[in-house]
């Protein structure tokens, strides 16, 4: 149990590891998102109200999910390069940091499309979307932060407290953009999606979401060997294995 | 041992207070700019929207509130910076009293020069604005409270970014999505006093804003001043 904690604080065995997941990911995540996008946009029903313009879904919600849990990764990253000062914790951070806030912005701009005919507007000042929109500024700001300083180690502490005092507030910011939104509710928005989703809809959703999880793995392992690469360019085991 | 170092810590933070609020009557410019500048910024918005005084008194609660939010991003934008740049921050780090509990007399400071002030004079800027006096209660407590929960967080941010160039816009990125709940929970309360309703539970959440932030703030705030120093 603890040598595999110690290996993933090791940054040549942390490369070896993507170079050995990396081959398998990639072609099934590739091939998942095509299945699932096939699926989903093509044999999946139509939806008996919003027509063929629901099927956005399989991209909107799977990335506003993974957006979320992405802030969640960041924050342990930073967690653990603080408290027990892994050099790699920070890289890892660094890593999801770019890719949650695609997603985020992906979440965001597939809501603004799906929005149009459905709710007839391109934004609503509705509470998840709101509160999606404050989740990439926390993500902005964390890239904002890291690119401001010059020594990158001071950088990623800095970082990984900054992204732990956005997870203390992000329930807070939920709640509260909920109950402001409770204040001003405009009484023409509701849409069909609430109530139950059948099940020849729900399958390809949830592959779509597993699919995005594992696109999110395997984006953060080339992010991390692409770190790892350019801070540990000087290093021997490095050289060693770019040269084998 | 233990003894002498709590009479350490009280003398220290009295001393450190004294010493803060000695410094802002030396240059009283930086109590008054951010006042001058949460007036002039409501002066802008009946030019910029019409002087009926209804629609006014409809939008105040929210005009006053991101008035106050945004000249509480400029007093934290200056609050480290002299200290770090005529070295005190370092001997405040250095001290024997624990730093999350050392940067505390500086926000205290800073608090009774920007925040108390601002919420106190609040009522006339109100009035500005067409907010019948009644609600003037309402509107003072609210802004106590959330100046000094918006205080507690832009520090953490300000002590992240004191030693970065050109630090004040970033401050502004990182810190303004922190205070969205402190906004809703104040204009909320506002607008309950002014359509009748009642504001005790948005006030209440802003007492709880201030005491979870007293609680955890300071522990960021002394992590990111000694990131900023490189300790």
């Amino acid at each position: 149990m603890w040598r595999i904690i110690h290996q993933f604080g090791s940054p040549p065995w942390v490369y070896r590891f993507c170079d050995k997941v990396i081959p398998w990911l990639m072609p099934i995540t590739i091939g998942a998102l095509l299945v699932g996008s096939v699926w989903g946009l093509l044999f999946a029903p139509t939806d008996y109200k919003q027509g063929d313009s629901y099927r956005i879904i399989y991209i909107h919600v799977p990335a506003a999910v993974v957006a979320l849990a992405g802030y969640y990764v960041m924050a342990l990253a930073g967690l653990v390069s603080l408290v027990w000062r892994v050099k790699l914790a920070d890289t890892a951070m660094r890593a999801a940091a770019p890719i949650g806030a695609a997603y985020t912005a992906i979440a965001l701009i597939t809501g603004a499309i799906w929005g149009k005919p459905t709710w007839g507007a391109w934004w609503v000042w509705d509470a998840r979307i709101t509160s999606m929109l404050i989740l990439f500024f926390l993500y902005v700001g964390v890239i904002a932060l890291f690119e401001a300083y010059e020594n990158k180690t001071v950088a990623a502490r800095a970082c990984a407290i900054l992204s732990l005092v956005g997870t203390v507030n992000i329930p807070i910011i939920y709640k509260s953009v909920d109950w402001w939104y409770s204040l001003h509710q405009p009484a023409s928005i509701k849409f069909t999606g609430s109530s139950a989703i059948d099940a020849s809809m729900l399958y390809p959703l949830l592959g779509m979401i597993i699919t995005f999880y594992a696109l999110f793995a395997l984006l953060m392992m080339l992010n991390l060997k692409q770190s790892l690469t350019e801070e540990y360019a000087q290093s021997a085991w490095l050289n060693k294995r770019l040269a084998a | 041992m233990t003894e002498t170092r709590d009479i350490d810590i009280l003398h220290y933070c009295r001393s450190q207070t004294a010493r803060h609020l000695m410094l802002m009557v030396r240059s009283p410019s930086e109590v008054v700019n951010p006042l001058l500048f949460f007036l002039l910024v409501i002066v802008l918005f009946p030019l910029g929207l019409g002087p009926d005084p209804e629609q006014l008194s409809v939008l105040a609660p929210g005009i006053l509130w991101v008035v106050a939010l945004l000249s509480n991003l400029m007093i934290c934008m200056r609050l480290f910076v002299d200290d770090l740049e005529d070295g005190s921050l370092e001997q405040v780090a250095m001290a024997r009293v624990p730093l999350s509990i050392a940067v505390l007399p500086q926000l205290l400071a800073s608090w009774l020069a920007s925040g108390l002030l601002l919420s106190l004079v609040s009522p006339i800027f109100g009035l500005m604005l067409g907010l019948p006096l009644d609600v003037a209660p309402v509107l003072v407590a609210s802004l106590l409270m959330g100046t000094a929960i918006m205080l507690l967080l832009g520090a953490v941010g300000a002590a992240l970014t004191v030693g970065v160039q050109r630090g004040g816009i970033l401050l502004a990125i990182l810190i303004l999505p922190l205070y969205v709940p402190i906004l809703i929970a104040g204009t909320r309360a506002l607008n309950e006093a002014l359509h009748g309703g009642d504001p005790t539970v948005a006030l209440a959440l802003l007492g709880a804003g201030v005491t979870g932030g007293l609680l955890l703030a300071p522990v960021a705030i002394a992590a990111g001043v000694r990131v900023s120093l490189e300790l």
